[in-house]
């Protein structure tokens, strides 16, 4: 049951966004989250919007599996909107109740608000469903690399990352385990009040940190027989190249963030 | 040559439970040659893991002192070169297992010893095949089998191109089909690839096939000999809490029934054999 959670989200998969340099497609990131927060004006919500649909093409993500990444953040949207709808007030009112205004300004605004944090929530998601786990964490070591000069334990922080990403997948199976184990002796997971329900959990996370804790002992002794002695001196089997893809791509991202500035000039009305 | 000596070693530690000094290891004198396979037998407590866990200074002599090819193993700025001779391989795969795929995680040992990307991608290569995992290596190793998992643990060490591997109870916590597998990749490792092998365990039979049987009771060497010399003297191995083969247990309750039978037939396949004999003969 535990078992069906997919980690990371990350969909396998051979298109040139999946391809891409890890390092690079962290840069894209952070470059398109700027380039929403610049973006202003009709144009420049195209221009983000057509980016968007182009890489999600390239990618071979459906579009079901995007929507499925948004279910979460509805609220958030919808929250946006209602608050941006109810308390911008502007100069042509549409509607007017009592103390409840709707101006046009106001509908503007939610518009814009929401497809932006729709576009920011659908763009990150692509970073995630496209690069697997231990290429990001790869990624960021090597980009965070210099910070080790200022004293930064950048290794060990990306070593703990990546045990972590390792044993999700067995503390889960362990945790299902166990449940059947307790479950097996009468303790009743799903019903009961919460307070009841909270006291259920003690005997699963006990014997959960117990075994987790001895894991962790054998794991350390099992790297230090592999010669493990921090990341001096380490090489990698697969070191990360940056081809001519990766070098057009942040080109392309650079040339996004100038467009969306020049954009910002270009209004029509009230648009 | 000998690969692993130990000299009068000595190991106690005190217990949390009634703060009493408990001893593990009376003063331990043994030497192992170089390319034999020696399997180190005895029941829990008997201190057989400890003693393994001295032979890549992973645990640091109290008294005496431990050698490997010729290295102390007390001198801490030999410690990496020790443990990329010895190998060790322990019982639980799961938490022996570093990365989220398989050749990473082979990978690991020769990147912690700063080899060159090229030169560890023959050792990650060529380790996975010595195990036959090759056509795993770019799965993730939660998915894999107890059997497999072990494997792949087995050529995370293969990857150093250690002298000697240590086996400490590698079959444990396997089903009979990976217990299998494994121990034919320990022949194996002995066989072709020239490697010391030493495997403790509390399975008699997988220490049929070793050159050499050391039996260990509460810190001691109290046998130390051949197979057919170890499993013969029945009384001894009961006393320290072992059994003896099922095909030396079964050879001898035929010779109680009357039947001639050799007691030295130790393989299945010898066992039999001395059976098929033994009947042809009667009949």
């Amino acid at each position: 049951m535990l078992k069906d959670i997919t980690l990371g989200q990350f969909f396998p998969g051979n298109t040139i966004v999946h391809r891409l340099d890890p390092r690079v497609k962290l840069l894209l990131t952070l470059v398109y989250i700027t380039a929403l927060f610049i973006a202003q004006g009709l144009l420049g919500y195209i221009l983000m919007l057509a980016v968007l649909l182009t890489c999600l093409s390239l990618s071979k993500i459906g579009p079901k599996t995007v929507l499925r990444g948004l279910r979460p953040v509805i609220i958030i949207i919808l929250l946006t909107v209602i608050l941006n709808v109810f308390f911008i007030r502007g100069e042509t009112v549409l509607f007017e109740w009592r103390f409840i205004v709707i101006t046009r300004e106001g509908l503007v605004t939610a518009g814009f608000m929401a497809s932006r944090l729709i576009m920011l929530i659908i763009g990150t998601f692509l970073l995630t469903y496209t690069t697997s786990p231990i290429a990001l964490t790869d990624g960021l070591e090597q980009m965070l690399n210099p910070l080790k000069k200022i004293k930064l334990p950048i290794h060990e922080l990306a070593m703990m990352m990546s045990i972590a990403l390792r044993f999700i997948p067995t503390l889960i199976e362990e945790t299902d385990k166990i449940m059947s184990a307790q479950k097996a002796r009468g303790i009743d997971f799903e019903t009961g009040g919460l307070i009841s329900r909270a006291r259920a959990v003690v005997p699963l996370i006990i014997p959960l940190f117990i075994s987790a804790f001895r894991r962790a002992d054998e794991l350390a002794t099992a790297m230090e027989s592999r010669c493990y002695h921090g990341g001096e001196g380490r090489t990698r089997m697969k070191t990360l190249k940056a081809a001519w893809q990766d070098y057009t791509a942040l080109l392309l991202g650079a040339g996004i963030i100038a467009a969306v500035i020049i954009l910002r000039n270009v209004s029509f009305g009230i648009l | 040559m000998v690969q692993i000596k130990t000299d009068n070693l000595q190991f106690s530690y005190t217990s949390a439970v009634d703060s009493e000094q408990k001893i593990v290891l009376r003063g331990l004198d043994l030497e192992i040659e170089k390319g034999t396979f020696v399997a180190v037998l005895g029941h829990n407590g008997s201190g057989k893991s400890t003693l393994a866990k001295h032979f890549n200074a992973i645990l640091l002599p109290q008294g005496g002192a431990v050698y490997v090819g010729g290295l102390n193993t007390s001198d801490e700025s030999l410690i990496l070169e020790i443990r990329r001779r010895v190998g060790m391989v322990f019982q639980n795969p799961d938490n022996q297992i570093v990365a989220t795929v398989v050749e990473e995680d082979v990978a690991f040992a020769p990147e912690n010893l700063g080899y060159p990307p090229a030169e560890i991608r023959r050792r990650v290569d060529e380790a996975l095949q010595n195990v036959g995992m090759y056509e795993y290596r770019n799965h993730a190793p939660h998915l894999l089998s107890g059997g497999q998992k072990q494997r792949v643990a087995i050529a995370g060490v293969l990857a150093m191109e250690p002298e000697c591997v240590v086996f400490d109870e590698p079959t444990a916590m396997l089903d009979p089909k990976g217990r299998e597998s494994i121990v034919k990749v320990i022949r194996k490792l002995r066989n072709e690839l020239g490697v010391t092998v030493v495997l403790i365990t509390h399975h008699m039979d997988e220490a049929v096939s070793a050159d050499r049987v050391v039996v260990m009771s509460s810190g001691e060497i109290i046998m130390d000999g051949t197979p057919r010399e170890v499993f013969m003297d029945e009384i001894t191995l009961r006393a320290a809490g072992l059994d003896i083969p099922e095909t030396t247990s079964l050879i001898h309750s035929l010779r109680e029934d009357g039947m001639d039978l050799p007691l030295s037939a130790l393989t299945v396949e010898e066992c039999a054999e001395a059976i098929f004999v033994a009947m042809k003969e009667g009949a």
